[in-house]
C-alpha cells in the first residue's frame, strides 16, 4: 500500500480520509494501492488518465450519502463512476479525489408489466434492461452501442442516444424519475411516476450533467411494447449528396425510421472486409433504413422507401427478408469501430451532429482538412439525427500523431458549430471537449452553467474540471484558436 | 412577424434598474393557472414577438419566436404535412409557444410522442441581468452543457423569458381512427394499460362519462387492422373528441364553479374514491377531478398513486396550487431561480409562494 503526500483541503491525508470510510464500507472496497487503483485511471476515452487518491465501492445508499458528506465537509473531489466506457473521459478520475464507483448497484429492483416501467440501481446495464423486459414483451428504448456494457446510472449522466434515437428518443425521453445523492449527502427523487411534474423540470437539467449536479442511485425508466417487425433496407448510392437526400427524402414522405444509418466509402470496405456483410463496395455512401412497427405500417412504409431511395439514384438496394439477413445488414454498422480499428493502429471517435442539409459540405471540408492534417477519417452517421462519429485514424507511436488527431478533432468540431451544429451529440463533454465549450458558448452562457452548478453543488466537489471550462480558461482558447484561423485562412490564400 | 428582443430587454434591465417586477405574459390565455399573478408587478408582453425564424421540413426542425401563436405555427406545418405531435392545447386562440413551454402542456398524444419539454431542441432566454443567451440548438443530439432548454419547461416564466424556440416536428400521420365502448371505472384503467402494452399504433387514450376511447393513428394499413382487431365502434368525428379533450372544450371541463385538479401519477394507479366526477387521460397517467378538497389531502392521494397534483383551475390561487417538494429541492430551486434571476424580478410567486 502506498502512503503518499496526499491530503484534503482541510488536511486529512489519504489514509485518514481511507481510514474514515473503512469505519462504513467493506474495508476491501475502499482502494488505496497503485496497482488495484490502476484500472480506474481513465474511462472508454484512454488517451486521457489520471490516478485517483483513493476509490469507494459502497453498497448500499446510505453509505454513498455518507461518503458525500465526508467529502463535502473535507472538500475532496468526488468523481461518480459507472462501468467506464464513457467516451470524453468524464469518469476520468481527479487526482486529490475520490471515485465513487457505483458498480455494486447491479440490481433491477422491479420490473412493472402493465405499468411498463423499470426501476432500476444505477449500475444496471443498459442491455440488461432490454433483456430482463423481453420476458413481457418490452424493451428499453435508447440503445447506446456499449450497451453491453454501459450502465442506466451513466447513460442518466451522459443522455445516451443510440441508433434508435429519431424515433424512440435519448436517454431524458425514457426517464420517469431519478434519485440522487446531493453533493451535501442529502437523497431526493426528482420526477416520479406520472409523467409530467409540478415545477421547473429538474430531471431534464440532471439528465446530461455529467455527474456534475449529483449522484445518481436509483433510476426508473419507462418500457416500449417489442415491434411486431423490423425490417432493413440497404442502399447503395456513388455520392454522399445524393445519399443524404435520399435520408431527408425519406422523411419528407413522412416516414420515421427506426434506425437510419450512413457509410460513408471508408468506413464501408473496412466493415465489410471485416464481417463480411455484403456491402457494395464501389458506393460513395451507404445507408441502412429501419422500419419497426406492426406487420402491415413496415410492408407500406418498405415498399415506399424503396421507391423514395430508387428515385433518388441508389445504385443498389437490399431489404432484409429475414432476421438473419437483418442481424447481417446491421453486423457491418455494428462492427465499424472495431473494423476501423483494423486498418489503423488506433482511432480517435468525434461526436458532433449537424443539421442535416450541411452533411455533403462538412464531408467535403473534412476530405480536404484530411489532406491537410495528414491523417485518414472514415465517417459512420446517425443520418436521421445528424450526429456525426468521424473516426479518425492515427499511430500512437508516431511521435505528434495524437495531438495531430486531436488537432484535426478540434477542427471538425468547430466547423459542426459553423454550419449550426453542436460539440457533442451524445458522448459528453468531460475532459475531453472542454475546449470547445468556448467555441459553442459564450462567456455569459457558460457563467450561467457555473451559477447553475451551485445551486447544486455550492462547494464545487462533483467532478470538477469537467463540462463546463472556466471563463479565463476559454479567453485563452478563443484567442489561441483566432490566431491560428488567421493563420490558416493566410496559408490558403498563399497556396 | 415581428423582431421585438431589443425592447424585451431594454425592459428587462429598465425593470432591474429601478427595483420593479415582471408579469410575462403572451397570450394570455392561460392566465389562470399557476398562483395569482403578482400585483405589483408589470408586464412583460410577449404576444407582439411572433413570427417563424427558421422551418426546414426534412430536417424536422422548427425555429420560431415565443410570442408566436400555435395556430400559425400548426397552419405552416400543416402546409409540409407535418405537426407539432405533442398536441399542445389551445385554450384560446391566442395561445402562444412560449407560455406551452413555460407551463409544459401537451395533449392526448403525449404519452406516445412525449410532451413539448421532450420536443424542446433549444431556446433563447433573457435572464435576470439581461442577458440574450442561447442554449441547446437546432439537432436533435446535443449534449453540451446543461439542458436549460428543457429546465424551464414547467418553470412558469420565473427562470427567465424564452425568446425563441427550436423544436422537433413530426409527419402528420396519414390515418386515424378513434374507437369507443361502455367501461366502468374499475376495469378501465387495467384496459387501457393492457392495450398500451401491445405494440399497435395507439396514440389516445382516455375515459370519460363511463365510455373509453382509444385512438389508433398512423400508417393506414396498421391502423385499420387494428381497428378491425380491437373492440369497440368507430367514433364519427373521432378528431373532434380529441381537440375538445386537449382544448378542454369537452363537457366534463364545462363546469367552471368547482375547482379542478389535475393528478399526474403512475397509469396503473388504483382509482381515487372522491364523490366529483374524473376524467382519466394518458393511459391513466393523467387524471382530472373535478371538486371542492384542500391541496394538502390531494398531495396525501396524489404521493400514494406514486405522482403529484395541482390545482389546475379554480379554487383558492392565494395559497400555493403546486404540489410542494420536499425541502432539499426546495433549497435547489430557490439555487437554481437565483442563478437565472438573482433579483427575483420574473414571475413572482407564480409558481410556489416561496419562489
Amino acid at each position: 500500500m502506498t502512503t503518499t503526500s496526499h491530503a484534503t483541503k482541510s488536511g486529512l491525508t489519504k489514509t485518514e480520509l481511507a481510514e474514515q470510510f473503512r469505519a462504513f464500507i467493506d474495508p476491501e472496497f475502499v482502494i488505496t494501492d497503485d496497482e488495484t487503483l490502476k484500472p480506474y485511471e481513465c474511462d472508454g476515452l484512454a488517451m486521457y488518465r489520471e490516478m485517483p487518491m483513493l476509490v469507494v465501492l459502497p453498497e448500499t445508499v446510505q453509505q454513498v450519502q455518507r461518503v458525500m458528506r465526508i467529502c463535502h465537509e473535507q472538500g475532496v473531489p468526488v468523481v461518480a463512476r459507472g462501468a467506464g466506457t464513457g467516451l470524453c473521459a468524464g469518469a476520468m478520475p481527479h487526482k486529490e479525489g475520490v471515485v465513487l464507483s457505483l458498480a455494486k448497484f447491479n440490481r433491477i429492483l422491479e420490473i412493472d408489466p402493465l405499468a411498463r416501467t423499470a426501476r432500476l440501481q444505477p449500475g444496471v446495464r443498459n442491455l440488461a434492461i432490454s433483456e430482463e423486459a423481453a420476458h413481457f414483451g418490452l424493451y428499453y428504448g435508447p440503445d447506446p452501442s456499449s450497451q453491453i456494457a454501459c450502465t442506466i446510472g451513466g447513460n442518466v449522466a451522459e443522455n445516451s442516444g443510440g441508433v434508435h434515437c429519431l424515433k424512440y428518443g435519448l436517454t431524458v425521453h425514457n426517464l420517469l424519475s431519478v434519485e440522487i445523492v446531493t453533493a451535501e449527502g442529502d437523497r431526493v427523487t426528482v420526477g416520479s411516476d406520472g409523467l409530467d411534474s409540478c415545477g421547473m423540470d429538474l430531471l431534464a437539467l440532471l439528465t446530461g450533467s455529467e455527474g456534475l449536479l449529483g449522484v445518481v442511485t436509483e433510476v426508473k425508466v419507462k418500457l416500449l411494447p417489442k415491434p411486431e417487425v423490423a425490417q432493413v433496407i440497404m442502399a447503395g448510392f456513388d455520392s454522399v449528396e445524393k445519399a443524404g437526400d435520399a435520408v431527408g427524402g425519406v422523411i419528407a414522405h413522412g416516414i420515421i425510421p427506426g434506425g437510419l444509418e450512413m457509410m460513408d466509402g471508408h468506413a464501408i470496405i473496412a466493415a465489410d472486409d471485416f464481417c463480411q456483410a455484403g456491402y457494395p463496395r464501389d458506393a460513395k455512401a451507404l445507408l441502412l433504413c429501419e422500419v419497426d412497427g406492426t406487420e402491415e405500417e413496415v410492408h407500406e412504409h418498405i415498399a415506399e422507401a424503396e421507391a423514395v431511395f430508387r428515385k433518388l439514384g441508389a445504385t443498389s438496394i437490399r431489404t432484409s427478408s429475414s432476421e438473419a439477413e437483418r442481424a447481417l445488414l446491421w453486423k457491418g454498422r455494428k462492427s465499424a469501430f472495431p473494423a476501423v480499428g483494423r486498418i489503423s493502429p488506433d482511432y480517435y471517435c468525434m461526436d458532433g451532429t449537424i443539421p442535416r442539409r450541411h452533411l455533403a459540405k462538412v464531408l467535403l471540408e473534412m476530405e480536404s482538412m484530411s489532406e491537410r492534417f495528414g491523417l485518414r477519417v472514415a465517417n459512420v452517421f446517425h443520418a436521421g439525427d445528424g450526429n456525426l462519429h468521424p473516426l479518425i485514424l492515427f499511430d500512437a507511436n508516431v511521435p505528434g500523431e495524437f495531438e495531430s488527431a486531436e488537432a484535426f478533432g478540434s477542427a471538425i468540431l468547430s466547423l459542426c458549430v459553423e454550419v449550426g451544429g453542436c460539440i457533442t451529440g451524445e458522448h459528453g463533454v468531460g475532459v475531453e471537449k472542454i475546449r470547445q465549450m468556448a467555441v459553442q458558448f459564450n462567456d455569459e452562457e457558460l457563467q450561467q452553467f457555473h451559477d447553475v452548478k451551485a445551486a447544486f453543488d455550492p462547494t464545487g466537489i462533483l467532478n470538477p474540471g469537467k463540462g463546463v471550462p472556466t471563463l479565463r480558461f476559454c479567453q485563452e482558447y478563443r484567442s489561441i484558436e483566432h490566431k491560428q484561423h488567421n493563420h490558416e485562412q493566410a496559408g490558403a490564400s498563399h497556396g | 412577424m415581428a423582431d421585438q428582443i431589443q425592447q424585451l430587454q431594454e425592459q428587462v434591465l429598465q425593470a432591474r434598474q429601478n427595483g420593479n417586477k415582471l408579469n410575462i405574459v403572451g397570450g394570455g390565455s392561460k392566465a389562470f393557472m399557476g398562483r395569482e399573478p403578482s400585483a405589483d408587478a408589470d408586464t412583460l408582453s410577449l404576444a407582439g414577438h411572433t413570427g417563424i425564424v427558421e422551418y426546414h421540413p426534412v430536417e424536422l426542425v422548427l425555429t420560431v419566436r415565443a410570442g408566436t401563436p400555435l395556430k400559425d405555427i400548426e397552419e405552416a406545418l400543416a402546409a409540409e404535412g407535418q405537426c407539432l405531435h405533442f398536441e399542445p392545447p389551445r385554450f384560446t386562440e391566442s395561445s402562444t409557444i412560449g407560455g406551452t413551454l413555460a407551463c409544459n402542456l401537451s395533449g392526448p398524444a403525449r404519452p406516445w410522442t412525449g410532451s413539448v419539454r421532450d420536443q424542446v431542441l433549444g431556446i433563447r432566454l433573457l435572464n435576470g441581468k439581461g442577458e440574450h443567451l442561447r442554449f441547446g440548438g437546432q439537432v436533435m443530439k446535443n449534449v453540451a452543457g446543461y439542458d436549460v432548454s428543457r429546465l424551464q419547461a414547467g418553470a412558469m416564466g420565473t427562470l427567465g423569458v424564452i425568446t425563441e424556440i427550436s423544436l422537433k416536428v413530426m409527419p402528420k400521420p396519414a390515418a386515424s381512427v378513434t374507437l369507443v365502448q361502455d367501461m366502468a371505472m374499475g376495469e378501465v384503467i387495467d384496459y387501457m394499460n393492457r392495450r398500451a402494452g401491445e405494440p399497435k399504433p395507439i396514440t389516445g387514450a382516455c375515459w370519460v362519462d363511463g365510455k373509453v376511447y382509444l385512438r389508433l393513428s398512423g400508417a393506414r394499413s396498421a391502423v385499420e387492422a387494428t381497428a378491425d382487431k380491437w373492440s369497440g365502434d368507430v367514433l364519427d368525428e373521432g378528431d373532434r373528441f380529441w381537440q375538445q379533450i386537449r382544448d378542454m372544450q369537452h363537457g366534463f371541463f364545462s363546469d367552471a364553479e368547482a375547482p379542478l385538479w389535475r393528478f399526474s401519477v403512475g397509469s396503473t394507479a388504483p382509482a381515487a374514491d372522491l364523490p366529483g366526477p374524473w376524467l382519466m387521460e394518458w393511459v391513466g397517467g393523467q387524471r382530472w377531478y373535478r371538486g371542492d378538497a384542500s391541496l394538502a389531502d390531494m398531495e396525501k392521494l396524489a404521493r400514494s398513486a406514486g405522482g403529484q397534483v395541482s390545482l389546475f383551475r379554480g379554487g383558492d390561487r392565494q395559497g400555493e396550487v403546486m404540489q410542494s417538494p420536499p425541502e432539499a429541492l426546495k433549497t435547489i430551486q430557490r439555487g437554481v431561480k437565483n442563478s437565472f434571476d438573482p433579483d427575483g424580478l420574473f414571475n413572482p410567486g407564480r409558481l410556489y409562494s416561496w419562489l
